[in-house]
This record gives structure tokens, sequence and C-alpha cells, in this order.
């Protein structure tokens, strides 16, 4: 990755820094793994019958892939609106503590909430993760306008994604159009056990695939709820356990 | 166009247990994450939280397989993940090669298999 210096003339223009932070999605592996991941969800709307229209705007107003993927599968396997809005909820509580950790990098003393809104709407794992690489070498003052960039760059990768694979699904053959719903556990799996620094995280990751394969013996509609607040939970207190006197 | 838009109340579906129950998370941090300490307990049990349903999201994929998928029979997409995760593994946490890896199994197996 390059950008200009920070005293550099450049970052005078908000629009040069909004300019720099879509650009800079060229910097990371992982624009390569969000659209991989969008044209599975595309692909996984098209399969479950939901309307192309329908598949861009959760793209676009959700903004986060587990989510998405957890209100398509839990509405198609008929779920009610509100078992499906309780699994999204409990999902995106990791939301918060992204959002929490990642405001604090571009705010300055004169910064207002409302300033903030957008930052915090495209906040999801992948932006996270490349504030923390890319900020550094972002004035201040121009890191929300680089930061509207860089999400309004990941979120067209996104659209596009989750068109090439709404169309793909409608198109390809039962073999490749398994390949392309494969893509999502896959891509899921291996960027969360990349981000799993810690033994809680490492944890949570293998219990969680281990009891939802229980859980959903109960059949109970909240089976990722269940196996997903369990597995947390033991990650969680081994960690401490571990951590203790 | 009908076609592209689809049924109306999908829509509203979208936005009752789609857009609202997501968005809440990221407004709540911005209203009181002033004054939340990263590192505390109650963050630390969340973030293990969300990574387990992440995990049972992944685990419900392969179990109850959607559209397409389902035409796979499980030993191929267990072992997919299996070998994919193995590769990644092997190279020092490619993603890019854990997931071509998973894939190249699954084509190869659906090939052999008939």
């Amino acid at each position: 990755m390059s950008f200009p210096p920070l005293d550099s003339p450049q970052w005078y223009r908000p629009l040069r820094a909004f300019a720099l932070g879509m650009g800079a999605t060229r910097w990371t592996v992982l624009s390569a793994v969000l659209f991989v991941t969008y044209i599975g969800i595309g692909a996984l709307a098209h399969d479950t019958h939901f309307s192309l229209a329908w598949a861009l705007l959760a793209t676009l107003l959700v903004w986060a892939g587990p989510a998405q993927i957890i209100l398509i599968s839990t509405l198609a396997s008929g779920a009610s609106i509100v078992q499906s809005a309780i699994a999204v909820t409990v999902s995106a509580i990791r939301l918060f503590p992204m959002v929490v950790a990642v405001l604090p990098l571009m705010r300055t003393p004169e910064t207002k909430r409302r300033q903030l809104v957008l930052v915090a709407h495209f906040t999801a794992v992948t932006l996270w993760v490349e504030c923390y690489r890319f900020l550094p070498h972002v004035p201040r003052e121009r890191r929300i306008a680089f930061v509207h960039g860089l999400g309004s760059g990941l979120a067209v990768i996104a659209l596009v994604a989750t068109v090439i694979g709404y169309e793909l699904a409608a198109n390809l053959t039962q073999t490749f159009g398994s390949a392309i719903l494969l893509l999502t556990p896959l891509s899921f799996l291996f960027s969360t056990a990349r981000n799993s620094k810690e033994l809680a995280d490492v944890l949570a990751l293998g219990l969680g695939l281990a009891f939802y394969p229980l859980a959903s013996l109960l059949n109970s509609g909240l089976d990722i709820l269940i196996s997903g607040v369990a597995a947390g939970t033991i990650a969680f207190l081994v960690h401490k356990w571990r951590e203790g006197p | 166009m009908s076609d592209f838009i689809g049924d109306w109340h999908a829509l509203v579906v979208l936005l009752v247990a789609g857009v609202i129950p997501n968005q809440i998370w990221r407004m709540l941090g911005l209203w009181l994450g002033s004054g939340l300490d990263e590192g505390s307990d109650l963050l630390m049990w969340v973030k293990a939280v969300a990574t387990a349903i992440l995990a049972g999201v992944i685990a419900e994929i392969l179990v109850h397989p959607p559209g397409a998928l389902a035409s796979v029979p499980d030993v191929l997409r267990y072992g997919a993940l299996v070998v994919g995760f193995i590769v990644f593994m092997l190279t020092r946490r490619s993603i890019f090669a854990g997931v071509v890896s998973g894939e190249v199994v699954m084509l190869v197996g659906k090939w052999w298999l008939g």
C-alpha cells in the first residue's frame, strides 16, 4: 500500500481523502474474501427464492455477511419473523464492541456524533480490521472522509458480487451452483480462524461448530442461539479460569 | 421489473427481521461507546458468543444445506471443510488456499462419484 505522506497537500481536500479510501480496497486481501462471501450470499438468496432487489437491499442496509445468511436461512427454513429477528440480533451483538473500538481512531474533539453515523454503519469485520492497518497513514482530520471512501468501495464490491452470485446460481448447473454455495462456510471459517488470536476466540469457534449439530436435535427454531450462547459462555469461562491466579 | 423487486411483504420482513435487529447494535455502540472499557469481561463474553454463533451458522449450512448444495453428499461437504482447514493451517493461514482446496475436494469428489 502507498499513501501520500501525512503532511502532503493531497490530504487537504476531503473528496481526495474519500477517493484514497475507496482506492485502498485494492490493498487488502479482505476485498477478495468479501467478494467471495457475497457471491455465496447472492447465490443463497436466489436458491431460497428471494428477489434480486431484496438481496441488494439486504447487502446495502444490513451490511453484515453473517446476519444476512442467518436472515436468509432462517426465513427460508420457515422460522417466524420474531425467531429470525432474535437470531440476527444476537449475531449482530459483536458489532457493538467493534463500533466502540473503531470510533476513537477517527474522533477529534470537534467531531459531532452525527458525523460518525455512516462510519458506524460501515463497521463490520472487514472495515474494523483495515482501519487498524490504514488509519495510522491518514491525518486524523481526514479519517472520517477516508473511511467513508473505504466503506463505499467495499459496499460496491459486495453489491457487484451479490448480483454475480445471484445470476450465477440462476444459470449454472447444480454442481457449480453447489460450489458457489460452499464458498460461504469456507470463507467464513477461514477468515474467522485467521482473526482468532486469543484462546477464547479459538474455543468459541471450535465449540460453536461442534455444538450446533447437537442443538439442532432439539429442533427449537433457536438452535443457533442455543449452541452459540452455550459454546461462547464455556469459551469465556475457560479463558477466565486460565487467566485466574 | 416485478421479478426484480419481488414481493413487497418480503421487503418489510427484511426491515423488521434483518435491518433493525442488526443496526441497533451499531447505533448503541455509537451512543454508548465512549464510556466502555474494550477489555471488560462483558465485552469479552459478547465477542465469544458472537464468534460461536458465527460458527453455528457455518455448521448449519453444512448440516442442513440450502438449495443446490443439498445435492452434495454429506461426506463431501464435511470432507471439503476438513481438507480446506488442513491446507489453511499448512499454508500459514492462507484464506485463499483453504477456500480453493475445499472447493477442489468437493468438485473432484462429485465428479468421481458421478
